[in-house]
């Protein structure tokens, strides 16, 4: 028997839920957008109204306002998205109890068990939620029904806003297959090119391509996405449980990232920021009581915007702080010469490779005896449990003026989310 | 949203609440302090349910309540309460 899932998704969402608090901007193009001041100036979101006049995501803000120059912009509450988030999961909650979070404003909800209760017909139960989602939160969201995960997140990405399309097995072959392969999750820019090249350029086609191609072209990944572009991903709806904070649940990685306040060209303000966001990965990854094996760094340079990533390999699973920020000063050092041809506009620090708590790991018999470095940070991190996150500064982290005040950890954390469960 | 006469527009107003909370975790408004000080009892709570203020913003648990003759809305935003105010016209 085919399962039943819903994917519903909330429609601009960190527009529409200022839009709902306050009815004086409903149909106006309102964008929330990061501060200009700290070069974060980018839409984030983008209501329908905006939207209208072509703004899109992402986009800086005086394009955007160059488009549209009565543009209200907002800078963001995430409390209140988050606030807005679990009151539409509640309501998800309540027709069952698989309901997996992608992202705040969206969930896969698995109606296989539970349907019968609910009166037995998918489509009343995808417009009973949309409606109760619009009453008692003010917002719209846009629902996909189909018998599988990325059929049904198709389904909700198809419409918008305020709707519900329904991918059957009748109507799959006119509805997907003559979309582009980039509307299928998981394909971005990079495969999208290597598909056409070989002139693959819907979802349908890409359903048909040979063995012998994907293999070559995109490894195991290519059989994983025509798996997905047949409709037959069996991937299962994860359970959610409310009372868990989000990220405990499909945590893979913890990363930091933050756009620096002005372009980085001296070494000490690089080894600041380096230092604070290894800081709050560190603490993150402890309170879950997590270590990481592998602590990854990304760049991005201010001239052009390019970016890359490296990678390394610690030599014992760690969650200190010291041994996170040392990984990663080490990767930056040898890679970039801080000076003003060579301006560093964002950093990003990850650990990943994440060993279990209890598991203490291979110890080293060669080395001299380390100091306890996690035993310093869990003494830390009580102190800024009860006084808050910048009660204790690194004294590097000073070395920059401009970060001083920054709390990386509650400011600038962005929740990973994975589609591949363990 | 349909004018009524005398009445401009709304507004969020935060007032004063007298509550119960019982065992279960049910609360249920008992009276309301205006902001001139005048105490309004509630006479009844005739329905609530979780929903959005369309008239002046924001979302929580609605009540609808019967003060005197009169019925209004009472919304808990948790941990505070409002109501739809009205605006007289000048």
């Amino acid at each position: 028997m085919d399962r039943i899932i819903l994917h519903s998704d909330m429609n601009s969402f960190y527009a529409s839920v200022e839009q709902a608090e306050r009815p004086e901007l409903r149909g106006k193009p309102v964008v929330v957008a990061g501060k200009e001041e700290l070069r974060h100036g980018i839409v984030l979101t983008k209501s329908i109204e905006a939207k209208a006049y072509g703004i899109k995501t992402a986009e800086a803000l005086w394009q955007a306002r160059a488009k549209c120059p009565d543009l209200v912009v907002l800078p963001p509450r995430y409390k209140l998205y988050r606030r807005y988030s679990e009151m539409a999961r509640s309501i998800y909650y309540q027709y069952s109890d698989l309901v997996e979070p992608f992202g705040l404003d969206e969930c896969w909800i698995d109606l296989t068990g539970s349907l019968h209760l609910h009166g037995g017909d998918a489509l009343v139960v995808a417009r009973e939620i949309s409606e109760r989602v619009k009453a008692e939160l003010g917002c719209t969201v846009s629902i996909g029904v189909s018998w599988n995960k990325i059929f049904a997140k198709f389904g909700s990405d198809y419409e918008k806003p305020d709707a519900i399309t329904p991918i059957t097995r009748d109507n799959y072959r006119s509805i997907v297959w003559p979309a582009p392969v980039r509307e299928l999750l998981y394909v971005g820019p990079a495969t999208e090119r290597k598909l056409r090249d070989r002139g693959i350029n819907t979802i349908g086609e890409l359903a048909a391509a040979p063995d012998g191609f994907l293999k070559r072209r995109l490894g195991k990944v290519g059989f994983v996405l025509r798996t997905f572009a047949r409709g037959e991903d069996a991937t299962p709806v994860k359970p959610y449980d409310p009372t868990a904070r989000d990220v405990s649940r499909v945590v893979k990685s913890y990363g930091n990232g933050l756009t620096a306040p002005h372009s980085i060209t001296c070494e000490a303000d690089a080894k600041a920021l380096v230092w604070l966001l290894a800081e709050s990965v560190a603490q993150r990854m402890r309170e879950d009581g997590m270590r990481a094996r592998t602590i990854a760094i990304g760049v991005r340079n201010d001239v052009d915007l390019s970016g890359y990533g490296c990678q390394v390999k610690l030599p014992r699973p760690s969650a200190a702080t010291r041994h996170v920020a040392q990984a990663a000063w080490a990767m930056l050092r040898i890679r970039e010469r801080f000076d003003e041809d060579h301006p560093i506009r964002a950093l990003h620090v990850r650990a990943t490779d994440l060993v279990e708590p209890d598991l203490s790991g291979q110890l080293t018999l060669f080395d001299d005896p380390e100091p306890d470095w996690e035993s310093l940070d869990r003494c830390i991190d009580e102190a800024r449990r009860r006084f808050g996150n910048t009660c204790i500064v690194r004294g590097v982290e000073l070395l920059d003026e401009t970060l001083a005040g920054t709390d990386i950890k509650d400011e600038n954390t962005v929740h990973p989310v994975g589609y591949f469960h363990r | 949203m349909a004018m009524v006469r005398g009445i401009d527009s709304r507004e969020k107003r935060y007032v004063k609440v007298t509550a119960v909370t019982d065992e279960d975790g049910r609360i249920t408004p008992v009276s309301v302090e205006w902001e001139d000080g005048r105490v309004y009892e509630i006479d009844r709570v005739l329905d609530r349910r979780q929903a959005a203020s369309l008239k002046v913003g924001g979302t929580g648990m609605r009540y609808l309540v019967r003060i005197g003759q009169a019925t209004t809305y009472l919304f808990h935003e948790d941990p505070r309460w409002y109501v739809e105010a009205k605006i007289p016209r000048m």
